[in-house]
């Protein structure tokens, strides 16, 4: 580890690397401010992983809110013309609340949206970026790829009722087989096509294993068009080298409302909760009365900080116990020379909670080692 | 091999839990010696046992202390936690029900005074009907508040009905059945697949034997 690895922390190494790449694929950077009308986040609730903004007036009576998300501004400012694909990244601060508490959290996001008239080759670049940038923050990774066309032919082949619909994405979310066989058996779905709800819930192994499970069971006309487009975006990601850490997993995305096409969530390994989410959300555009396409996905970069604790082994090299004893030219000297070989912290008594390698003391000129800790 | 964190609820379910991994070829020994610590490790195994709070389980999972656990159906529907829910054990069975005294008479025009635990699956079965009510959480001896005119009705757990009886309340409406899930952190479903995979199939072949 060399002394700027040691001095960037995860997040801040992981904002550089993310922009080089994003820049690299010719995505320019997008900048908002602070504020947003509330009405469009209000407009687009669902949308929010919170419902909750914190929002304030501002002199001129106007409702604003500190962002909750990126997302919605950006398509807001989108210029919806044909056969123009806008590429954009970001790194913003979002304020909303964390799941399972009540406080509002500052969170540091980065992430890139690309919108407008998307070919497959916009949607496969995004997919594989995704792919990248999780390999940019961890060599253990996995990136879980969905598809919620696929997904919404399959309940629309069963029969099952709008609420059913909706309670079965929740159940798939969970990989609950067993609560999707009872909702279907209550909803009346005959047992071949409970089976095959249930089966997008427990299917697993290889890539090609289950795109070959997949293939036997579909059979409507929507089911076979989304697994054309799965089974190509898979020949793209396995002929870019990614074909290990991308694997097929249906729980990904429960919101039919807004995402249509491809869904994915990141993991690394350490940390407990996926980094990494996104997807094509053409719905959302419809709604905000946009006719482009959109796929996009944000990194959660303050879930990082769970990598600090593991990594960083020592806060100092060494600390340099001074008693007030040693002339002050000859202690500089003796602490630039320290310096040479690592970082040092001149001090007279040792700080609370400093993780040192080496502790030393200087006492008339003399300096003694007291402790190592290698 | 990885090693498995599972956190089990404390008490006669957590018991017989702990005998469903035992039986799969996960035993622990230690952990059924007298003794009151908390955390058993079989590093044969692969396995590390944590006892805790019932309602917790889904806490330590969600959050990645523990990989595996298993915890109410009753639970989760309450905090909504965002885990796998790989398989329903049928242990620990019973139901989350609507009760109140037995002569109790439902007034539509009235707000509806619900006391109960689980504040948040009360809310969604009301909603669900369209019903003004009026949630008031307790922590314990809920089926009191009907009695003193707290509350209307309660919204709680039933397992045989004996407490109801003996307080003179009845079961108006079974909101849903309730037993005891094994969940699954999401992450660690990803990196630790083969083991979680392998303690999901063996709990699955002795659910299926003992049926």
């Amino acid at each position: 580890m060399n002394s700027l690895d040691r001095i960037i922390k995860s997040d801040e190494r992981a904002i550089f690397e993310l922009r080089a790449l994003y820049k690299s694929f010719g995505y320019s950077q997008y900048k908002m401010s602070r504020f947003e009308e509330y009405d469009l986040y209000v407009r687009n609730k669902d949308f929010l992983l919170s419902d909750e903004v914190i929002t304030f007036t501002d002199r001129n009576g106007r409702l604003l809110a500190l962002k909750p998300d990126v997302t919605l501004s950006i398509i807001k400012n989108s210029s919806d013309e044909k056969g123009l694909v806008e590429k954009l990244y970001y790194n913003e601060n979002v304020y909303r609340v964390a799941p399972g508490t009540h406080n509002f959290k500052e969170i540091m996001q980065a992430g890139l949206e690309c919108i407008g008239d998307l070919s497959f080759y916009d949607i496969s670049e995004v997919v594989l970026l995704a792919a990248k940038s999780l390999s940019l923050i961890s060599e253990s990774y996995v990136l879980d790829i969905s598809h919620m066309g696929l997904i919404a032919a399959v309940l629309e082949d069963a029969g099952l009722s709008p609420q059913g619909k909706k309670q079965a994405l929740t159940f798939l979310n969970q990989k609950n087989p067993h609560e999707l066989l009872s909702l279907c058996e209550a909803e009346g779905i005959d047992k071949e096509k409970s089976e095959k709800i249930a089966a997008l819930a427990e299917i697993s192994g290889t890539t090609e294993e289950i795109l070959s499970k997949l293939k036997e069971i579909l059979t409507s006309e929507g089911e076979i068009k989304a697994f054309a487009e799965f089974r190509t975006l898979f020949e793209i990601i396995n002929e870019a080298g990614f074909g290990d850490n991308v694997r097929i997993d249906f729980s990904v995305g429960n919101n039919m409302k807004y995402y249509s096409g491809v869904v994915f969530n990141g993991y690394v390994e350490g940390i407990p909760t996926s980094v990494l989410s996104g997807g094509q959300y053409d719905k959302l555009l419809a709604k905000m009365k946009k006719g482009s396409s959109a796929i996009g996905f944000a990194i959660y970069l303050d879930l990082l900080e769970r990598f600090e604790d593991e990594c960083l082994g020592y806060d100092i090299d060494t600390v340099l116990l001074n008693d007030g004893s040693t002339d002050p030219i000859i202690l500089s000297e003796i602490a630039n020379k320290l310096h040479s070989e690592g970082g040092v912290l001149v001090t007279s008594a040792i700080p609370k909670n400093i993780k040192y390698r080496r502790l030393m003391e200087i006492k008339e000129g003399v300096v003694t080692i007291l402790n190592e800790n290698d | 091999m990885k090693m498995i964190n599972v956190a089990l609820p404390k008490g006669r379910l957590g018991e017989k839990v702990y005998n469903f991994f035992k039986n799969s070829g996960y035993e622990c020994p230690s952990i059924e010696e007298p003794s009151r610590k908390l955390i058993f490790e079989n590093p044969e195994k692969g396995v590390r046992y944590f006892w805790v709070k019932p309602s917790d389980v889904a806490i330590y999972v969600e959050r990645g202390a523990a990989d595996i656990g298993v915890a109410g159906k009753d639970i989760l529907l309450e905090y909504t936690p965002d885990i796998y829910e790989l398989l329903d054990l049928d242990l620990g069975k019973c139901r989350m029900a609507v009760a109140a005294k037995k002569d109790f008479k439902d007034n539509p025009s009235n707000t509806l005074r619900v006391a109960t635990k689980f504040p948040n699956i009360a809310e969604k079965f009301y909603n669900s009907k369209g019903r003004d009510i009026d949630i008031i959480k307790l922590n314990g001896s809920i089926e009191i508040a009907p009695i003193l005119g707290l509350s209307d009705v309660i919204v709680d757990i039933v397992e045989t009905g004996t407490t109801l009886r003996e307080n003179d309340l009845e079961v108006v409406e079974t909101i849903v059945p309730i037993s005891a899930r094994f969940i699954a952190n999401k992450s660690s479903f990803k990196f630790k697949n083969q083991e979680i995979t392998a303690i999901t199939r063996g709990l699955r072949e002795q659910l299926e034997a003992s049926k």
